[in-house]
């Protein structure tokens, strides 16, 4: 037996081949999308629900509406309550999950293959024929109005929140799923039951299957569930894909005051891009070596060689619309002041003295393709995927394009999206903390006096 | 249903298991060393955790960050620690397995020629500040810190958190860092799981290649330690926090042993999700609690039992501490139904399908083979472990709540908004924490 050689490291081989599962697509007579792919290798299916509104669709006044609409698809249909619909999802071992994003409305059931009827059976009336009782609706509200109070001690949602209002400005972006209490209080369950008859439309819908399923028994299901959900016209919303977002923050520095804070909670960005950007591979390169990994320049310098923290990220967020470009990290009180500082000089060095090298363009391409199948193991990471190709109006074969398409990404590239896209003129500081502690690090790290902000809840 | 594997051990007492799954082109590395913060001692909390941070600063031969090269080389990766083991993992693409083996095996053969002070000092503050973030600055965070340090006396191991106190993360010394390295990490106190897009003889020719040459070291004593609690305590926590919370605790079975199968699946039937006793009483009916929650917390030694619920604005802790002793009586005298328990075992069946569909990362096919070969040495026990949950009875579940959850046997502990103390229940004292 050989010895290993400690003298250097093994070598890995060449980019290992991918193909993602092949995907099936029909439409039911009420013109609900359905989209399917096979991955038979444990007995479970995942279905995926997608509505194209999310809370850019919430209704002007009504910030909270999509969301709290979604959470009441599972308070009660037809005879069965609340507690007797998640009875009977528990019966079966399934889940119901239910997310609202910005752009879209999204809800997940994870079954074993043997009760995939049963499941989507429940699932369907859900959707189609919730209950939207107003006793449901008045303590689904009162849970999320009392959600908001709990937000209040919560440095990361504050910070989340202050960084979008102040770079969305009014924009639709620039609220949360959740919304405030004084639109929470300005829904009622009339506004619940309008959203639902507007948007909750089969012809807006896509209704995706992944798993232990074929195309054929997924139609015959889907048919025999779906089908009798009304075509009606369809509708879709204002997308908030089309507002134009602001050029500049409202602010560029702001801090909410929480005395006695542990820590300090930060947030820097700008507005991004959206998903059809013609440059997302070369940002998805260049957020990998700017923030995007452990291995990247905002972490290695925070954590690494300061240890203010016990990590610190940078992420573009893709929407249909423009979405945010946001550095977040959380970092010792008396450190505010010079992670900030190191922060906005790595951001600007990224795209004037200190460009992508070659070097770290190769790792950060490397990253991102050589392992990209770990992406595609269950059943709904698969369906997840299918979402996104809908949600974005992906070609059915990006799965399989994705790593030569990150290949193709050249050291220019990443350095010309880093020129073009990112502007520290524009970058605003959004920081939850204790200002008596911060504020003389901010004047002595020249980074000028923060306003002080209470976000909307 | 089960995880195909084969189990070697190597001379040097390093076990190896490897399990073949070719549907994708990758392979999961996963390390357990069975050591976790119930190997310290008091006044040296939170060094388990603190070594687990250095593993990741580089080797004698590769004595640069432990990420860079695997990131390269398209891995994911990460590490945990517990009071009972600490986990590191890799998932890489088939032809890094060489390179993902290298590095483990690096690691635990030659970490200490390329320890320095200064790697160690900016750990230090690194896990101080992962500390701040993951539980001082976060609402309720301290209070399983609290509750712990109730539950088990100042000896027993599990009177600290993982995390550790900040005055004994302060007070580590370097030298700390090598004992706790030879006495902890080496092969005999370790599981290898290989699992993946690999042929059996050769993943082992491999493991062979890069792990025989590391000596064995003595196998640490197994741990015996219990612990009781005779009465109920009440403590009082003040926190950041706008609502109240309480929190009630009792010592429950240890992993694996009798009795911890029916605590899980209690904590399901009581206080999780909309159809849950306390769910359905306390938010949905009555409406004076806006979140219930309950678990089993499974550990070596013995566990405990946790039920919380966040009082609703304008209701207090005393109405709901009296809502779920009603129906924790409730349950002690009727027991659960059928359609409970049908639910509970439903439930379970499907969770275990659901998680073979991952073969590495936290909770992972490798991680759970690793975890059967760590606690109860047979990486084979799935089926068994399923047969366990799958044979609790209507009785046995009964037999359970009246076993361990009485009333006189508990820690109480309400956490209230600063300056609030009024809003505790009745009785309660401060509550330590660091």
């Amino acid at each position: 037996m050989t010895r290993a050689d400690r003298t250097r490291l093994p070598a890995v081989g060449p980019l290992l081949p991918f193909r993602f599962s092949r995907i099936e697509k029909d439409r039911l007579t009420n013109r609900l999308s359905l989209w399917s792919a096979e991955h038979r290798t444990l007995p479970v299916v995942a279905f995926i629900l997608v509505l194209p509104s999310g809370s850019a669709a919430d209704f002007e006044g009504y910030e909270g509406l999509a969301a709290i609409t979604a959470d009441m698809m599972d308070e009660g249909t037809g005879n069965l309550s609340a507690i007797d619909v998640n009875a009977a999802f528990g019966r079966i071992g399934a889940h119901l999950e239910t997310e609202v994003s910005a752009d879209a409305t999204v809800f997940t059931v994870t079954s074993l293959a043997k009760f995939a009827r049963q499941a989507l059976t429940l699932f369907a009336d859900c959707i189609i024929r919730p209950r939207l009782a107003e006793e449901d609706f008045d303590r689904i509200r009162e849970l999320r109005l009392t959600r908001l109070v709990q937000i209040r001690d919560m440095p990361s949602a504050i910070a989340d929140r202050a960084f979008m209002q102040v770079v969305y400005g009014t924009h639709p972006y620039a609220h949360m799923a959740l919304g405030t209490e004084e639109s929470l209080r300005q829904l009622t369950i009339e506004t619940v039951k309008t959203f639902h008859s507007r948007l909750y439309r089969a012809p807006n819908a896509t209704l995706i299957a992944s798993g232990d399923i074929g195309a054929d028994e997924f139609r015959r299901i889907a048919a025999d569930t779906f089908g009798s959900w009304p075509q009606g016209a369809p509708e879709i919303p204002d997308d908030a894909a089309i507002v134009p977002p602001p050029f500049a923050p409202v602010h560029r520095l702001v801090i909410v005051d929480k005395p006695g804070s542990a820590q300090s909670e930060i947030r820097i960005g700008e507005v991004g891009l959206a998903r059809d950007t013609p440059d997302y591979h070369q940002l998805i390169v260049l957020n990998m070596i700017l923030g995007g990994q452990f291995v990247s320049r905002i972490n290695m310098k925070l954590r690494q060689e300061k240890g203010l923290t016990y990590g610190a990220r940078t992420a573009f967020d893709f929407r249909r619309g423009r979405g945010p470009f946001v550095l977040q990290t959380s970092v010792q009180s008396d450190g505010t002041g010079e992670a900030i500082r190191s922060s906005l000089l790595e951001i600007d060095a990224i795209r004037t003295d200190r460009p992508p090298t070659a070097e770290e363009v190769e790792v950060a391409k490397a990253a991102l393709t050589r392992g990209y199948p770990r992406n595609f193991e269950t059943a709904e990471q698969i369906a997840r995927a299918m979402a996104q190709l809908v949600l974005y109006g992906l070609p059915d074969d990006y799965f399989d394009s994705f790593t030569s398409r990150v290949s193709g990404v050249t050291v220019d590239g990443a350095r010309q999206a880093a020129s073009t896209h990112l502007h520290p003129d524009r970058l605003a500081t959004a920081i939850v903390s204790d200002s008596s502690i911060v504020l003389p690090q901010l004047a002595a790290a020249g980074l000028g006096e923060p306003t002080p902000l209470l976000p909307r809840l | 249903m089960n995880i195909p594997f084969t189990q070697h051990t190597l001379e040097n007492g390093l076990r190896v298991i490897i399990h073949e799954d070719r549907r994708l082109p990758m392979v999961a590395v996963n390390l357990w060393y069975h050591v976790g913060s119930k190997n310290e001692h008091p006044g040296r909390t939170g060094f388990a955790h603190l070594f687990e941070h250095l593993m990741f600063e580089g080797s004698q031969h590769y004595d640069k960050g432990y990420f860079h090269p695997l990131q390269e080389a398209g891995a994911a990766l990460n590490g945990s620690t517990n009071p009972d083991r600490t986990n590191y993992w890799e998932v890489v693409p088939t032809n890094a397995l060489d390179l993902a083996l290298w590095m483990e095996s690096d690691r635990m053969g030659y970490l200490l020629p390329a320890l320095t002070m200064q790697k160690f000092e900016t750990q230090r503050e690194v896990v101080l500040n992962e500390r701040r973030q993951n539980y001082e600055n976060r609402p309720y965070g301290l209070s399983t810190s609290a509750i712990v340090a109730a539950l088990f006396p100042s000896d027993h191991p599990y009177h600290w958190m993982t995390i550790g106190e900040t005055a004994d993360l302060k007070a580590a010394t370097f030298d700390d860092v090598r004992e706790f390295f030879r006495t902890y990490y080496h092969p005999s106190n370790a599981s290898l799981v290989i699992a993946g897009d690999v042929d059996t003889d050769d993943a082992l020719e491999r493991a062979k290649q890069h792990f025989d040459e590391i000596p064995p070291g003595p196998k640490p004593a197994p741990l015996d330690l219990t612990a009781e609690i005779t009465g109920e305590r009440r403590l009082l926590l003040e926190d950041r926090v706008e609502l109240p919370r309480l929190y009630l605790s009792w010592h429950s079975p240890a992993m694996f042993t009798d009795g911890d199968a029916e605590m899980d699946l209690l904590s399901d039937l009581f206080a999780n999700g909309k159809v849950s006793r306390l769910y359905k009483g306390l938010v949905y009916e009555r409406r004076i609690a806006s979140e219930v929650m309950a678990f089993q917390n499974s550990r070596e030694l013995g566990g405990f039992w946790q039920v919380l619920a966040t009082a609703a604005p304008g209701h207090s802790l005393v109405e709901v501490h009296q809502a779920i002793d009603e129906e924790l009586a409730r349950l002690t005298e009727e027991g659960p139904t059928e359609d409970e328990m049908h639910r509970g075992h439903a439930q379970v069946e499907a969770q275990f399908v659901y998680r073979l569909q991952t073969l590495g990362g936290f909770g992972g096919k490798a991680d759970q083979l690793n975890a059967y070969s760590v606690f109860v040495n047979d990486p084979g026990y799935f089926e068994r472990d399923l047969a366990r949950y799958a044979g609790v009875t209507q009785l046995d579940l009964h037999h359970a709540v009246r076993k361990y959850l009485r009333t006189d046997n508990r820690v109480v502990m309400s956490v209230v908004p600063r300056g609030k103390l009024s809003l505790a229940l009745p009785d309660s004292t401060p509550a330590v924490v660091s």
